[in-house]
Parts: structure tokens; C-alpha cells; sequence
């Protein structure tokens, strides 16, 4: 099973060694990790998506805890939580295709950043099964390349995960 | 405080004094360079070792003898990796240490420059937590954390590295009042109702057993542990960590459970309706066969550390807190006037009578003997031990009255650890008579440090339990494959007293049953390092024994 961690830490160097580090020799799965500042610029904040049971999670949860670095981690129900990212893929046209591949973008409301003679590069955003339908769409036409920034996620709500408990 | 000026190096020397640091055990080096200089007028006491190694494992020693923090030093490269053994020892049996290596200059760093080594990131998975210093204004507020680190919450080691050039920066030394760590806030006291939860568990339970270890130490709870078993009549088994947190001469002792513990205790744990785990982390060692293990037990977890609580084991009430406040609290709530535990007690009386740990009493020199001999002869002395059967002989066959009087490498077992550990132990606690019981091969994997406790006047006993193998990997040989013992016999190739003499300490040698007291008593007597070379039964082997796999209860007496 899937859950998505929201974990504030130190906006420091070597932050995210101890993070990968703990993750690797605990013998967890990291299935994606998107991290970046917040509000606060001494505080980042890192959206891990781990694979494992309750028992792992909970492991996960309490290793993390350890690392001085790391301030609070959260768990984000996907239902109680708003889960975004974000792709960029680049998909090799021609003068036949051109106008197949910008049909889905729109019923996906992406968007084309760059268009080139040969090849389209597409910015989708969404949660991982939107973007998951729309490269399987793509793939006919060829994807000559693809980058996902990895999950990232909100509660929603007027709940929020914050340095010090309120 | 007042502002001063001063270097880095000066500020690293003043904050060890501002933390109380009386002793560094360390060896120096190009990158430390700087700070050697300032040792050199500082009122803190060095000792000089003969390998890094010594002096991670000297100052975890101290650590463990005295309850201080123990800081250890070593320059960049080789020096810092030479610590990596001693710091991941103090890693895994959880022991209070500030490491400082020395590091290559800012400017260097990364260039695969002379002697420089990652050392924050080797160490990264083996310390608690480490710092290399960016800018050298930070380096006081970098060790106000790092003792702080250290000594709270679940003790552990910290490293710090410093860049050579910021040792010779000039700082405005201020030293913080206060910590102010977002990220680190261990929990002290317990959930009380949590508390109260176990506690009517407790006064439920037909047959409960308290399974202690090294957390009763750390947290100074010996007390209370006696008040709580006591109180309800529990018997208190521990680990090897846990050896002296409860005296072993006491009616509910059950002495070590686990691989090489106790039938009885052994059989307690799987026959237990209820057990209290108190500072302790179900280790392999312990548990056996973790499926089969104390199958109709519920079980009370009380660590600081909550990433203990539900690792190996399911718990049923866990309590996150420091072991001598949550037993303080848990005593007023288990006062009661009649305990259900009469028949379990008597139950464990019979298996107390019926399974002893024993040996062959005959007329060949036996290492158990010499162990229970140390016992009698030094009733009061503290036991360090190294690795493998002296380990497991030193934990069954002396009789631990007082905690931290049992040093042992528990969770990394390293061999090695013993002698310079011994030598920190002996610094901390110089009153005390301190007996390294020692295997041969361990011995040899840091007797160099013979020079460092002759030179410093450093009066400790290794009592070598000569038997001219690896004793532990050669029993596993001979009851798992088939006695072939490959590269395991050391034969008779070191005269140890010769080896001592050399180093300028006294040797010593029995070789009958009747020599040992008085090698002993002449050893306590001198005053001064001494070796004792017991030349022991080749193949004498450690039991009872639970092989590897096998449930605790499933335990084989070995001959």
C-alpha cells in the first residue's frame, strides 16, 4: 500500500543524504521524493511516497522522527488530501499526428510549452493517475522523453502541517 | 557571558571545558594541528593512544563507566575512519560520545585531497548525528547541541568535523545558555494513562517477569526496578546490556536470557502470561525464533526510544518515556496487597534448582573458574570484556551486584573493544579495580594500547582466557560444521607475559587450578597494567545454547 508523507526539515546541506540514507539502510521503498522550500526559509518540506504496510509506515514515521534534522512528518490520507504533480514529455510528431497529440492535451487541459518541427513538449499536472492515462495516450506517438517531479500533496481544508504543534 | 575573542581551535577547547570534559583520548595529525596546539596549555587531561580506534572505544568506556559524555580525537582521513569501528560500537549499545576529527581545509574539501575522508557521511547511519563545521562562529553553538545530543533522549554518539582553517579563524566565543533544536524533543515522562493501562495488566498477571537492559542503566533506575519487582514479586531477567542493573544474587533474578542465558530464564519468558520489557529492544539474541517467541505473553514496552516500541515485537501497551520516571510512576499504581505470583515464583524455584548454570568441576583450569574466581577475589571490581565466549563466561559466572559495572560490546560485538575500553573505564573510575576478561584473539586485536596504559599509569587487568583459538567461531565450527576448524586455531604463538614485559607492565601466568587466586591478588596488588595469561581448556565451549533460529526454550546443554 501507498501513503504520502508530508516531513518538514532543516533547510540545511546534507538534509536529504540523512533522508535517503535512513530509507535505503531501514530497508524502505521510496517511490517518489519531492522536496522544496516553504513559507518558512529555514524549513523545507519533503513529500516521500513509501510502499509498505501499517507497520512499515509506522516505522517509516518513527526513524524519520529520529533524524534531528527533520522536524515533523505527517501522514496525507490521499482522500483527505489534495496529491499534485507535475510532468513534462516530449513526444516526437509529424504534419499526420500533430493535431491527434494536441487534441488530448486539451481534454487533459495541458499545456505545450515548446513546439518544434519533430517533437511537442507537453507540461501536465495532476494527480498520478491523470498523468499515469495521459502518458499510456502518448505513447502511440512516441515519447522521446519524460520527467515527473514526483508527488506532492496539501490537506485539505484548514488543516495544515506545521513546525510546532498548535 | 562575555564575548572574547579567540580561534577556532581555542573555542573548541573552551566549549569542552564549558561541558565539564576532563579527558580526550585521542592521537594527533596534520589537520588538527591547530587544535593539538592549544591542548598543549589547556587544563583538560589528553591521552595519547596508539590507534583512533582505542580512542573511540576509551572514551565509550568512560562513557559507560561514569554516565559522562566521552570524547575522543583524531585527525582527518585515516585518523577519522580509524574511529569508524569505536563509533559504531557506541552507535549500537546506545553510549554517550562526542568524536572531533580534524578536516582537510574548506577549500580542499571534495578535491580527494591528502588524508580526506567523508567522514560525515561515512559515519552518517553510525552517529545519532554529525556536524561538519561550515563557518567557525559556529563551532561553540555546534558543541552545546552535540553534548546535548548525545547525552538525552536515547544516548548515541555525535561526530563532529572540523575544517582546518576554521580552527584558526578568529571567532567571538560566546557559549549558548540553551539548545534550541526543532527537531529534537525527546519524550521524558510517560502517558500516564498508559501507564495506568500496564499497571492494571500488572496486578492481572499470574506470571509476569520484568525483562530489563541497558536502559535501566543509562537511566539510573536500578532503584526502581528492584522497588517494582520487589513490589510484585516479578522475576527480573536481563540482557547482556542490562548485566548489573539488578543484582544477581537476588531471589528473583533470573540472571541473562537469550542465546547463552539461562535455562530458567529462558523458560520464564516462554511461559510468562505478562512481560514488562524495560530499556531493552528485542534483540535476535534475545528472542530466538521471533514467531515462537513467548507465545502467550502480552507485553508492556517501555523505552525512550518510540522507534523501539513495535520493531521486532507486537506490543500491547507501549509506553515512550525515561525508564526511571515511567517505573516511578508505574510503582504508584501497582501498591497492592496480595500478589497472584506465588505459584510462578515457586515454579521458577524448581527450574532454578534443577537447570544451574555450571561446568565441568574437575582438575583441568577451566575459564569459568577463572571467571568465578575474579568474582570472589574482586567482589567490587568492573568487568570489561571482549568479544565471543570470554564475553558470554564473564556475563554467567561473575556476580553483578551494582550497575555499570558490566562493559561489554553488546550489539556490534566487537572484538577489540575489551582492553581500550578498560583503559577509559579505569580513567573514569580510577578507584576501582578494572578486569578486562579477555580471549586471546580479541586481545591481540588492540594490545598495542599496552604502551598507552604504561605510559599514562593506567592500572588495569587484562585476565586473558587463554584457550589458542577463536573460541566462540570455533564452537559454532564444532557443533555446526562438522569440527572443521578453518582459521580459527591461534595455537600457543604469543607468550603474553613476555608481550607485557616488553610494554614495560607486568605479566602474569597460571596454568593450574590452584594458581588463580594468587595471580589474581598478586595482579590487584601490583598496582600497576598487568596481563594474566590463564592457559585454559582448548575446547571448552559456552552453554547452554540456543542454536541460531530456534526458539529460547529450545536450549542445549553443551559439554
Amino acid at each position: 500500500m501507498k501513503h504520502t508523507l508530508a516531513v518538514l526539515v532543516e533547510n540545511r546541506p546534507g538534509v536529504l543524504t540523512r533522508v535517503a540514507g535512513l530509507f535505503s539502510r531501514r530497508g524502505f521503498n521510496i517511490e517518489s521524493l519531492a522536496v522544496g522550500v516553504t513559507e518558512n526559509p529555514d524549513t523545507s518540506r519533503m513529500t516521500i511516497v513509501v510502499n509498505g504496510d501499517d507497520r512499515v509506515l509506522e516505522q517509516v514515521m518513527k526513524q524519520l522522527n529520529k533524524l534531528i534534522d527533520v522536524i515533523r512528518v505527517s501522514d496525507l490520507p490521499s482522500e483527505e488530501a489534495v496529491n499534485r504533480e507535475l510532468a513534462l514529455i516530449k513526444v516526437g510528431v509529424d504534419s499526420t499526428t500533430r493535431a491527434e497529440v494536441m487534441q488530448i492535451v486539451d481534454v487533459f487541459r495541458a499545456k505545450i510549452v515548446d513546439v518544434g518541427i519533430k517533437s511537442l513538449v507537453i507540461e501536465v499536472t495532476g494527480d498520478e493517475s491523470k498523468i499515469n492515462a495521459m502518458e499510456a495516450l502518448l505513447r502511440q506517438f512516441g515519447i522521446r522523453e519524460m520527467v515527473r517531479t514526483g508527488k506532492i500533496a496539501m490537506n485539505r481544508g484548514a488543516k495544515v502541517v506545521q513546525t510546532e504543534k498548535k | 557571558m562575555t564575548k572574547t575573542k579567540m580561534s577556532g581551535a581555542k573555542a573548541v577547547i573552551e566549549s569542552l571545558s564549558q561541558e565539564g570534559v576532563e579527558v580526550i583520548f585521542g592521537y594527533p595529525g596534520g589537520q588538527v594541528l591547530p587544535l593539538y596546539d592549544e591542548l598543549y596549555d589547556a587544563d583538560v587531561r589528553h591521552i595519547l593512544v596508539r590507534h583512533e580506534q582505542a580512542a573511540a572505544h576509551a572514551a565509550d568506556g568512560y562513557a559507560r563507566a561514569t554516565g559522562k559524555v566521552g570524547v575522543c580525537l583524531a585527525t582527518s582521513g585515516p585518523g577519522a575512519t580509524n574511529l569508524v569501528t569505536g563509533i559504531a560500537t557506541a552507535y549500537m549499545d546506545s553510549v554517550p560520545i562526542v568524536a572531533i576529527t580534524g578536516q582537510v581545509p574548506r577549500f580542499m574539501i571534495g578535491n580527494d585531497a591528502f588524508q580526506e575522508a567523508n567522514i560525515t557521511g561515512i559515519t552518517l547511519p553510525i552517529t545519532k548525528h554529525n556536524y561538519l563545521v561550515q563557518d567557525s562562529k559556529d563551532i561553540p553553538a555546534i558543541f552545546k547541541e552535540a553534548f546535548y545530543i548525545a547525552r538525552t533522549g536515547r544516548p548515541g554518539p555525535v561526530l563532529i568535523d572540523i575544517p582546518k582553517d576554521t580552527q584558526v579563524e578568529t571567532i567571538e566565543f560566546e557559549y549558548p545558555g540553551e539548545v534550541k533544536l526543532r527537531g529534537y524533543k525527546p519524550t521524558f515522562a510517560g502517558n500516564e494513562q498508559q501507564i495506568k493501562k500496564a499497571a492494571s495488566l500488572i496486578l492481572k498477571a499470574e506470571k509476569p517477569i520484568l525483562y530489563v537492559g541497558g536502559g535501566i542503566i543509562f537511566s539510573e533506575s536500578s532503584e526502581e526496578l528492584r522497588t517494582l519487582a520487589e513490589g510484585i514479586m516479578a522475576p527480573v531477567t536481563t540482557t547482556l546490556m542490562g548485566m548489573g542493573a539488578f543484582p544477581s544474587e537476588h531471589p528473583l533474578s533470573l540472571g541473562m536470557l537469550g542465546m547463552h542465558g539461562t535455562r530458567y530464564a529462558n523458560y520464564a519468558i516462554q511461559e510468562s502470561d505478562l512481560i514488562i520489557a524495560v530499556g531493552v529492544r528485542f534483540d535476535d539474541r534475545v528472542t530466538g525464533k521471533i514467531s515462537a517467541f513467548a507465545p502467550n505473553a502480552k507485553i508492556i514496552h517501555i523505552d525512550i526510544d518510540p522507534a523501539e516500541i513495535g520493531k521486532n515485537v507486537r506490543v500491547d501497551v507501549p509506553i515512550v518515556g525515561d525508564a526511571r520516571n515511567v517505573l516511578k510512576t508505574l510503582i504508584k499504581y501497582v501498591k497492592q496487597e496480595q500478589v497472584k505470583t506465588e505459584a510462578w515464583n515457586k515454579k521458577i524455584a524448581a527450574w532454578k534448582k534443577e537447570y544451574p548454570l555450571t561446568y565441568k568441576k574437575d582438575n583441568f583450569l577451566r575459564p569459568q573458574f577463572v571467571v568465578e574466581q575474579i568474582s570472589e577475589v574482586c567482589p567490587d571490581a568492573i568487568i570489561v570484556t571482549e568479544v565471543g565466549q570470554n564475553q558470554m563466561w564473564a556475563a554467567q559466572f561473575f556476580n553483578y551486584r551494582n550497575p555499570r559495572t558490566f562493559i561489554s560490546s553488546g550489539g556490534l560485538g566487537t572484538m577489540g573493544y575489551g582492553f581500550p575500553a578498560a583503559m577509559g573505564v579505569k580513567v573514569g573510575r580510577p578507584e576501582s579495580t578494572v578486569i578486562d576478561i579477555a580471549g586471546d584473539g580479541s586481545f591481540q586485536m588492540n594490545s598495542q594500547e599496552l604502551a598507552t596504559v604504561v605510559q599514562n599509569d593506567i592500572p588495569v587487568i587484562v585476565a586473558i582466557l587463554n584457550n589458542g583459538f577463536l573460541g566462540m567461531v570455533r564452537q559454532w565450527q564444532e557443533l555446526f560444521f562438522n569440527r572443521r576448524y578453518s582459521a580459527t586455531c591461534l595455537s600457543e604463538s604469543v607468550d603474553f607475559v613476555k608481550l607485557a614485559e616488553a610494554y614495560g607492565a607486568l605479566g602474569l601466568r597460571a596454568k593450574k587450578k590452584s594458581d588463580v587466586r594468587d595471580v589474581i591478588k598478586e595482579a590487584v596488588k601490583s598496582e600497576c597494567p598487568t596481563i594474566i595469561d590463564f592457559v585454559v581448556e582448548r575446547e571448552e565451549n559456552v552453554s547452554p545454547m540456543v542454536p541460531a533460529g530456534a526458539a529460547i526454550n529450545e536450549i542445549l546443554d553443551l559439554e
